[in-house]
C-alpha cells in the first residue's frame, strides 16, 4: 500500500449537484494511488473545526492526477469546504483505508448499491469493475444525483423513499420489484440499508462488502476512535473491534457485527 | 545548543513527546514521522488484559478541540510486549509506557511485567476519564492516589511518572501527594471531563455521555495547571494539552514543565511533533539560548 501523505490540493473545479451535495475535483499527486472504496481526509482552515472530515472517492481522473470528491454538506466543515472554487486549495490526507476488493466480482453478476451519500463511491467502483453490473441506488426524492454518470458502467435502477423516481421505497424494493439476482454485492450509504444488505446475502448465501462509516479523528489506525463490532478476534487490539479507517471502511458483511 | 533534558536520571534527546492515546506505538505515525526524531514516544496505554473500550461513537468535535470516549481499548500486555515494544525498539528514542487498570492489581500486574522489558520509564493512567472502573477513580483524591503510587513505586523497576488529572479542585494537592508516595515525575493535564449533545437528535454525541476533552481549546487550562503543580513540588513535570506547536510547548516549559508532550493535534497535522521539536530550536537560536533546560520554569513575575 502506498505510504500515506499530507498534502495541499488545488481545486480543479467545484460544483452543486443537488440539495447540499457537491462536486469537487482536486488536482493531487495522491490520486495515483486511489482504489475504489478508499478515502481522503480533508481538513478545515477553520482552527475551530480541527478533525480532517473522512471522504470517499468518487472518481479517478484518467490520467490519475486528479481526484473527485462527492460530498453533503453535513456540519460548519463541510460548508466551509463547500464555500471554495476554482484555485483554492485544501489540505488532505490520504489516500486511506482498504477499498472494495475488485477481484471478488471477476466473472460474477455484481450488485452495485449505493444509497445517499453514500452512492458516489460506486462511480469509481464501477468504471473499475469489469463483467456485469446492475447498479442499484437509492435517493430520499426526485433530487438525484450521479446517476447519469453511473449509467455509462451499468444497468442503473433507481428507488426513492417518497416515490417521485423509480421503485418507491429503498434499494430492497429494487430487487424484490425486478426480480433481481446477483453473486456478490458491493455497498455503501446508511446503516438500515446495510443491515439490509447484510441480512439478504446470509439469506442467499452470498458475499457482500459494505462500506463502513464511524467518527474519526486521526483517520489513520491510532486514535480508535471508528471502530465497528467484529464477528472474530480483530488483529490490533485481539477484541472485537476493527478500526474502519484502517482496517475497513470496506468489510466483508459478515466479519461485521453491525 | 543543547535539546537534550534528563528526567528522573532518563535523558531525552529533545523534549517533545507524544501523549498518549494519540500516537498508538507509533506504528500508524510512522508514515509521517522520522520517530528517531522524537525525544519519547509515550505509548496508548496497555492493562493486563485486552480491553474492548467503549460503544461507538468515541469521537465528538468541539470549538477548538474534541472529546473522545474511547475507553481504553487495548491488546493487553502479552500482545504488547511481543509486537509494540520491538517496533518501538528498532528506534532511537525513548519508550515510556503508558499502564491503565480496573483495579491496583490490575497496575501492579502490568508493571510487573513491565519490569524486565526494555523500556526507559511508566507512566501510570490514574486520570482516563472514560472507564467506569478504577483510572481516574485513583487520580482524583490524594490519598488514593499516594496509596497507589506507593504500591507501584515498591514493585516498578523503571522511573515512574504519574498521570495526573485536571478533574480535581486543588492541582497541587494531587501534585504533592504523587511527590510524597514516590512518584519520580509528573505527567499533565489528562482530557477534561466534557459532554456534547445534539439538539437536533434531543441525545448524547458519545455513546460514553461524557468524554475527554482535548485540543488547543484547553491549553490555557492546562499551562495554568503546570504552572501551580511546578510551584508545589520538586519533582519534574512533562506538560500537555492542546500544544500545536512550538510556541505553545515553549509556554509549557516556562511555565515549569521539564518535557512536553504533543496529544490530539497529532490527529490535526501528523507532523506536529517534529515541527514543534524543530520550532523549538529556532527559538532557542533566535534568543541565544543554550540548554533547553534553562528555559524550564523561567517565566518571570
Amino acid at each position: 500500500m502506498a505510504q500515506k501523505k499530507k498534502v495541499k490540493a488545488k481545486i480543479v473545479s467545484q460544483k452543486q449537484i443537488a440539495e447540499q451535495i457537491y462536486d469537487l475535483w482536486l488536482e493531487t499527486k495522491l490520486a495515483k494511488d486511489a482504489h475504489p472504496g478508499q478515502f481522503v481526509a480533508v481538513y478545515p482552515h477553520d482552527q475551530s473545526t480541527l478533525l480532517p472530515r473522512p471522504i470517499s472517492i468518487c472518481e479517478v481522473s484518467e490520467d490519475k492526477k486528479k481526484l473527485r470528491l462527492v460530498y453533503r454538506v453535513a456540519g460548519k466543515g463541510t460548508a466551509e469546504f463547500a464555500s471554495y472554487g476554482a484555485g483554492d486549495v485544501l489540505e488532505i490526507l490520504g489516500v486511506l483505508g482498504n477499498g472494495f476488493p475488485i477481484d471478488k466480482a471477476k466473472g460474477k453478476q455484481v450488485f452495485l448499491i449505493g444509497g445517499g451519500i453514500g452512492i458516489p463511491p460506486m462511480l469509481e467502483l464501477a468504471k473499475q469493475l469489469h463483467g456485469k453490473k446492475q447498479i442499484l441506488l437509492g435517493y430520499r426524492d426526485k433530487d438525484l444525483f450521479l446517476q447519469e454518470d453511473l449509467a455509462r458502467y451499468g444497468d442503473v435502477y433507481v428507488a426513492t423513499e417518497d416515490g417521485s423516481v423509480g421503485t418507491q421505497g429503498n434499494v430492497m424494493d429494487i430487487i424484490k420489484s425486478y426480480g433481481l439476482q446477483a453473486d456478490v454485492i458491493m455497498a455503501c450509504g446508511p446503516m438500515p440499508m446495510l443491515r439490509a444488505i447484510k441480512k439478504y446475502a446470509e439469506e442467499k448465501e452470498i458475499k457482500a462488502y459494505i462500506s463502513l462509516e464511524e467518527r474519526m479523528a486521526c483517520g489513520v489506525g491510532a486514535c480508535l476512535g471508528c471502530v465497528c463490532r467484529t464477528t472474530k478476534t480483530d488483529a490490533h487490539s485481539h477484541v472485537h473491534n476493527a478500526r474502519i479507517c484502517t482496517d475497513g471502511p470496506v468489510f466483508e458483511a459478515r466479519e461485521v457485527d453491525i | 545548543m543543547n535539546s537534550q533534558v534528563t528526567i528522573a536520571g532518563v535523558t531525552f534527546k529533545n523534549p517533545v513527546m507524544t501523549a498518549s492515546g494519540t500516537f498508538g506505538s507509533g506504528m500508524e505515525y510512522s508514515d509521517f514521522v522520522d520517530l528517531n526524531k522524537l525525544g519519547a514516544v509515550v505509548t496508548k496505554g496497555v492493562a493486563n488484559v485486552p480491553w474492548e473500550g467503549n460503544p461507538t461513537p468515541r469521537i465528538a468535535e468541539v470549538y477548538g478541540g474534541m472529546l473522545n470516549a474511547i475507553g481504553l481499548q487495548n491488546p493487553g500486555i502479552d500482545v504488547f510486549v511481543e509486537r509494540d515494544i520491538p517496533f518501538l525498539k528498532k528506534y532511537d528514542t525513548r519508550i515510556i509506557v503508558n499502564v491503565c487498570g480496573k483495579t491496583v492489581e490490575d497496575y501492579l500486574e502490568v508493571v510487573e511485567r513491565l519490569g524486565d522489558q526494555p523500556v526507559d520509564m511508566l507512566e501510570i493512567n490514574v486520570s482516563c476519564p472514560n472507564v467506569k472502573e478504577g483510572a481516574i477513580a485513583f487520580g482524583q483524591k490524594p490519598d488514593s492516589l499516594y496509596d497507589i503510587t506507593s504500591r507501584i513505586k515498591k514493585i516498578a523497576r523503571q522511573p515512574v511518572i504519574m498521570k495526573l488529572s485536571p478533574n480535581v479542585t486543588d492541582i497541587a494537592e494531587m501534585a504533592l501527594a504523587a511527590e510524597a508516595a514516590g512518584a519520580d515525575a509528573l505527567s499533565m493535564i489528562n482530557t477534561i471531563t466534557g459532554m456534547k449533545i445534539d439538539i437536533h437528535k434531543k441525545k448524547f454525541v458519545l455513546a460514553n455521555k461524557t468524554g475527554g476533552m482535548s485540543g488547543p481549546a484547553i491549553k490555557p487550562v492546562a499551562v495554568r495547571m503546570v504552572y501551580q503543580a511546578a510551584q508545589a513540588v520538586k519533582i519534574p513535570i512533562i506538560g500537555m494539552g492542546g500544544i500545536a506547536n512550538a510556541e505553545n510547548a515553549i509556554e509549557f516549559l516556562l511555565a515549569g514543565a521539564s518535557a512536553v508532550a504533543v496529544g490530539a493535534m497529532n490527529f490535526v497535522n501528523p507532523y506536529t511533533t517534529v515541527e514543534v521539536a524543530e520550532g523549538i530550536e529556532a527559538y532557542m537560536q533566535k534568543y541565544g539560548i543554550e540548554k533547553v533546560s534553562d528555559l524550564i520554569g523561567a517565566v518571570e513575575g
